[in-house]
């Protein structure tokens, strides 16, 4: 199972407004009735993007078709917050975002989606914003997360620094982001420390 | 030093490090649901792995089960999912409670109740309310659906230790006041992120005199506080919970495994990363107000205007939940009318609740207008209240009385509100949209301050509209 070295995610971007969006708003949970993930990405967001009484589409930006193909989304604090479930990381991956940039993200949803090859990277608020306002101005500017030099650039001129736990840094650059295969391995020296367990 | 029962459990289950320098961690005991496990068991096959140790996977189905007929849901995908779990747990081996077993329920009320979940083990479930668990000194916790299929193919997984944080809190509750006040009152305290990157080891002379049902009840709601986990130390009162049920050590082999049970708890003399003291007395029945679990306050208090906000993006914050809400700022919580009524989930969908719940509820009506449900946490619960008669006391009272599942805790199954209504709701999240309906307005608060909005069809202090005898108090 070779996965891909993840050194570098480039694509447009979409910001997303708004502080501790829960994985509730990213995939409303009666979107989560299915047995396999292919197909949750046209669900991403939906009740903020369709309005509830009406069924129409309301202006968030996703519905904008200026931002139609964006890959890279743009948040603020505690992005991902709420419940565990993979189906919000998963029907963001699928809708076709690659990589996150937010000023804070909960762990677990940071966890799975780097466990996709999702690399979530931090900025501040202030760097945040001018990556909104050059989006804003000009959807086809392109934003490069390169996550090997801990860099977030745009295509108009923007460099800054950004943060990513080592740990997932270094599992994204090293094809090391889904540990399956380590797990795997280690198969008799887990045998080990189950045998030492008495309720195993 | 000492070491905390975190260090100690995490120690005892490490097989290794990563090369990404995470811990491979070894999961005793991996719960799984009808949700988040299909496609974990689908990413099994494709990869064409099997399930490594089978007897210690434990599968029960809560969140799209209908609460009025249990086996018969409408809706094809809920069946679907009914049907992949039933396929999965027999091609692979693993034990299933399944409907007709007469041991279905809310997974976090099935793995007590079975004496699956024990002191010092590690346990992960496809779900964040697994810190349930840590109720009785497991080190428990959500996983993504790809950490669900690593535990189903290897039994470990890969992690990154947390911090502990320690949560003291000694005296006593005052008459009215839960646990579920407790555990609302924490979150407000510390706030929804408080505890990203924490463990919380909930500890004091609060916790060491509550029931395991209340402690569990306070561990379901580490993660609305942000932590992944969070715990009690084992001592007595965990013990004699688990003596006899079926899946714990049987009586020879039950010294030893309390004896190994009690090595776990924290040493006297160990670090936390952190400590936050609080005084039980303090604490009174919470609401929240929002639409974030941390937007609580007391009953008696008004609901924060953008204006009292401490920060620019609170402020904001708190607008957007009052808009969200529909409730004016600068008002009084209580009296805000409510449609509807619910008693159940893996938070307070136990025993003990029901039976607090009725001993208030009898010679009360449900107000007009208002659909009030008690929902058990799982068919056993559902047994034993229906033996004790509570059924009918919450029948008489105008309750509909229902089949084990999460209900309208989330809104998987046919329960769910409709359109902008209001329910107080003894669940654990009052997100947007959380109970079915996009625009449905959830208010978090114990069973009892549940059953007090049903009777009188608003938020209500429960110790006004309630006889409360303060020698009859919970812990
Ligand atoms: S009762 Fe609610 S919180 Fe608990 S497992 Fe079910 S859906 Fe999740």
């Amino acid at each position: 199972m070779a996965l891909a070295n993840i050194t570098s995610v480039s694509g447009t971007a979409v910001h997303i407004p708004g502080a501790d969006i829960d994985t509730d708003r990213i995939i409303p949970a009666r979107f989560m009735k299915c047995v396999t993930f292919d197909g949750l990405g046209e669900f991403a967001f939906y009740d903020v993007r369709f309005d509830p009484t009406s069924g129409e589409r309301t202006d968030h930006p996703l519905n904008e078709e200026r931002f139609n193909g964006a890959s890279v989304l743009l948040a603020g604090v505690n992005f991902g917050c709420g419940s565990s479930r993979e189906h919000a990381p998963q029907s963001l991956n699928k809708y076709g975002f690659k990589s996150i940039i937010a000023e804070s993200f909960a762990e677990i949803f940071f966890g799975n989606s780097t466990t996709l090859g999702m690399p979530c990277v931090t900025l501040t608020a202030e760097q945040i914003s001018q990556l909104r306002e050059a989006v804003e101005a000009d959807p086809t500017t392109e934003i490069t997360i390169d996550v090997e030099k801990l860099e977030v650039r745009s295509s108009v001129g923007h460099t800054f620094n950004c943060a990513i736990p080592e740990s997932a840094r270094d599992a994204l650059i090293n094809g090391r982001w889904d540990p399956i295969q380590e797990l795997l391995d280690n198969e008799e020296k887990t045998a080990g420390v189950g045998e030492a367990l008495p309720y195993v | 030093m000492g070491k905390t029962l975190y260090q100690k459990v995490w120690d005892a289950h490490t097989v290794g490090t990563l090369s990404d320098g995470r811990t491979q961690l070894f999961i005793g005991t991996h719960l799984i649901h009808e949700v988040t496990s299909p496609q974990a068991f689908g990413m099994i096959r494709d990869l064409g792995l099997t399930v490594k140790y089978p007897h210690r996977t434990f599968a029960t189905i809560d969140h799209i089960v209908p609460t009025v007929n249990q086996d018969a849901p409408a809706d094809p995908l809920a069946a679907d999912m009914m049907t992949a779990l039933r396929e999965n747990a027999d091609e692979f081996g693993v034990t299933y409670f399944d409907l007709a077993s007469g041991k279905q329920g809310i997974v976090h009320v099935v793995g007590p109740e079975q004496g699956i979940t024990q002191p010092g083990s590690t346990i992960a479930c496809g779900d964040s309310h697994t810190a349930t668990h840590g109720a009785f000194g497991a080190i428990a916790f959500g996983i993504g659906t790809t950490q669900v299929r690593d535990v189903l193919a290897t039994q470990t997984m890969a992690m990154e230790p947390l911090k502990v944080r320690r949560i003291e809190v000694n005296g006593k509750l005052r008459p009215g006041v839960y646990a579920k006040d407790v555990t609302l009152h924490i979150i407000r305290l510390l706030g929804a992120k408080g505890g990203i990157g924490y463990a919380y080891e909930y500890a004091g002379e609060l916790f060491d005199n509550m029931t395991m049902e209340e402690r569990m009840t306070v561990c379901n709601m580490a993660i609305e506080g942000g932590a992944r986990c969070g715990y009690v130390n084992p001592d007595e009162k965990t013990f004699e919970f688990l003596k006899g049920r079926p899946y714990t050590p049987q009586e020879d082999k039950w010294d030893a495994a309390v004896e190994n049970w009690k090595s776990f708890a924290s040493d006297p003399d160990a670090e936390y990363d952190h400590v936050v003291k609080i005084n039980a007395a303090d604490i009174k029945p919470t609401v929240t107000w929002g639409i974030s679990p941390d937007q609580g306050i007391s009953i008696d208090e008004t609901i924060p205007d953008p204006s009292q906000a401490e920060t620019e993006v609170e402020a904001k914050s708190f607008q957007e939940a009052l808009d969200y809400m529909k409730l004016p700022g600068g008002t009084p919580i209580k009296g805000v009318r409510v449609d509807v009524a619910f008693i159940g989930s893996c938070t307070n969908g136990r025993i003990s609740d029901f039976r607090e719940t009725a001993k208030f509820l009898k010679g009360h009506q449900v107000a007009e207008g208002v659909q009030a449900i008690a929902v058990p946490g799982s068919q056993l619960t559902a047994i034993q209240c229906e033996k004790e008669g509570l059924d009918k006391v919450f029948e008489e009272a105008g309750f509909e009385w229902r089949a084990a599942g999460c209900s309208m805790c989330l809104a998987m199954n046919p329960d769910k509100l409709v359109g902008d209504q209001l329910c107080a709701s003894s669940s654990n999240r009052n997100f947007k949209g959380r109970q079915g309906s996009p625009t449905g307005r959830t208010v978090l608060m114990s069973p009892v301050m549940v059953a007090a909005a049903a009777v009188t069809g608003s938020i209500a202090d429960a110790r006004e509209v309630f006889d409360f005898d303060p020698a009859t108090a919970a812990a």
